[in-house]
């Protein structure tokens, strides 16, 4: 039997007057998978994200998120899911644990104390909870902002460039964390990302847009090898840059 | 080499007249504070001119007029500058991904409001009593009704404002400042509404702190409660918040239709 997908769209678009920036795209993504989604600027990443959190309203087409309708029944969905990107942020004059505090309990977390002193100690921000959010560096402030992300313990994760602005260290371990995350807690999490050694080492599904439309789909194993190419750098490239797989550049 | 440059001034400058020349509202802005002073002091001074009898109780009459102006005043900032925080800290789109509806947001902002006008007015009344031996309270049982009605009229203009700056950007954000202003000369707040030009009489009469501040000079000059004018103030107020959370949700929703939500404070 196979199971039903976690997330599902049909002929998703949204356009904004003669700008397509989604373009009848339609996917799915089973449980626990880890899925990316790729593209270059503008490719329509982002405004896919938004519509599945129900930030933007489509033009046309479906969504379906943990069997509800989206947006419709996104109320259904919102406890189950979190997201994390740097084009959101927290309010800079309270600290750390004032706002994590304010999310737990907006998500109905139990024992807040108990789950903030966790995610303290997996993401080693404990040190962080007296500071005011607005006096931590950019990879400090990516740190909470996941954690935040992680406060409900989400079934759905939904992650915008989860390690931009962080140093090679740092990302390495948010990306173990992640992964653990993933292991423990069955959790599906799709992510856009420009770092392609990241979509390797985490994803088990890729969906490369362009221009609003997919163009291609697979694991990144199947593509890099659709492609003839040596990694997911050189393929994001070929992709970005309209070259069909097989095609050979001169 | 350390000396003043005048390039360096003069380029600076040019960048702030470049600023104040991209928006009309900060144009108008620069006229708009100095007409409404001249509109509201105006109307004050006929009215003490041509009523000398009242002027006895001048006092009572401004400082009453002025603190309760203040829980207008306050209770609309209070709930319009606390939504523009959420957007300057880019956190409005955090919140409407969580469990948390709109319309839960604006009972949060109402709240704070009404904590942020208690203590900010609560202070000015108390501190008036050994300043000027004036006490807000002796107006009785129905400063209960004014400070409830101004509350809300308050709430309503907040909403508003806020759904404005919502649909165009931080832009408009001094709207929140200028809006209530707009309304001082008419609310008849240190004069009676009969002193304005009958011609805007009526505009004057649309709004329910005009029936407040009527109200208000009933008890202080003639030590009558007008229960008519507090039933219009309630009825309009019941009118008004409606309309403005109405507007709010759909500016909300007219946000996530724009995708406006993530571009929010930048």
């Amino acid at each position: 039997m196979t199971e039903l997908p976690i997330i599902q769209t049909e002929d998703l678009s949204k356009h904004y007057g003669s700008v397509r920036a989604v373009d009848g795209i339609s996917f799915h993504i089973a449980r626990s998978a880890t899925c990316a989604l790729l593209g270059g600027n503008g490719a329509g990443k982002t405004t896919t994200i938004a519509m599945l959190l129900g930030l933007l309203l489509p033009t046309s087409g479906r969504i379906r998120i943990l069997d509800a309708e989206v947006p419709r029944q996104i109320r259904q969905v919102l406890p189950r899911m979190n997201f994390s990107s740097p084009y959101v942020d927290l309010p800079q004059r309270l600290t750390v644990a004032e706002n994590l505090t304010v999310y737990a309990r907006l998500y109905g977390v139990r024992r807040i104390r108990e789950r903030l002193a966790v995610l303290g100690r997996d993401l080693d921000i404990d040190a962080f909870f007296p500071r005011p959010y607005g006096s931590l560096s950019a990879g400090q402030k990516t740190r909470v902002a996941l954690a935040k992300a992680l406060l409900n313990e989400p079934e759905i994760l939904l992650l915008d460039e989860p390690t931009a602005s962080l140093d090679p260290d740092t990302a390495d371990r948010m990306r173990g964390i992640l992964t653990d995350y993933q292991r423990h807690s069955g959790a599906t999490l799709l992510l856009a990302s420009h770092n392609m050694s990241e979509v390797e080492r985490l994803c088990n599904q890729v969906i490369m847009l362009r221009a609003g439309q997919i163009v291609a789909t697979g694991a990144p194993r199947e593509l890099i090898h659709r492609y003839g190419r040596k990694d997911m750098e050189e393929v994001f490239l070929d992709i970005a840059r309209g070259i069909q797989s097989g095609e050979v550049l001169e | 080499m350390n000396g003043i440059s005048l390039r360096r001034i003069s380029a600076l400058a040019l960048r702030y007249l470049y600023l104040l020349r991209s928006s009309r509202v900060r144009i108008i802005e620069l006229a708009y504070w100095p007409t409404v002073q001249m509109i509201l002091w105006g109307f004050i001074t006929q009215y003490l001119a041509g009523h000398s009898d009242v002027l006895n109780q001048a006092a009572g009459l401004l400082l009453s007029g002025v603190l309760l102006w203040d829980v207008l005043f306050r209770s609309q900032l209070g709930l319009s500058v606390v939504f523009f925080e959420e957007l300057h800290a880019r956190n409005l789109a955090q919140l409407l991904i969580s469990p948390l509806r709109p319309i839960e947001l604006i009972i949060a902002l109402i709240t704070i409001s009404l904590v942020r006008t208690l203590l900010g007015v609560g202070i000015a009344v108390l501190l008036a009593i050994p300043f000027y031996g004036f006490n807000l309270f002796s107006l009785g049982l129905p400063l209960a009704g004014f400070f409830f009605n101004l509350l809300v009229m308050g709430w309503a203009i907040g909403l508003l404002v806020s759904a404005l700056v919502l649909r165009y950007g931080m832009g408009a954000e001094s709207i929140a400042w200028a809006a209530i202003f707009a309304l001082a000369p008419l609310c008849g707040i240190y004069y009676p509404i009969a002193t304005l030009p009958s011609w805007l009489q009526p505009l004057s009469w649309v709004l329910p702190a005009s029936y407040v501040f009527e109200g208000m000079r009933a008890v202080l000059l003639d030590h009558a409660f007008r229960l008519d004018y507090l039933i219009d103030a309630l009825l309009l107020n019941a009118a008004y918040l409606g309309l403005g959370i109405g507007v709010f949700l759909a500016t909300v929703h007219n946000a996530r239709e724009r995708g406006s939500l993530l571009q929010s404070g930048e």
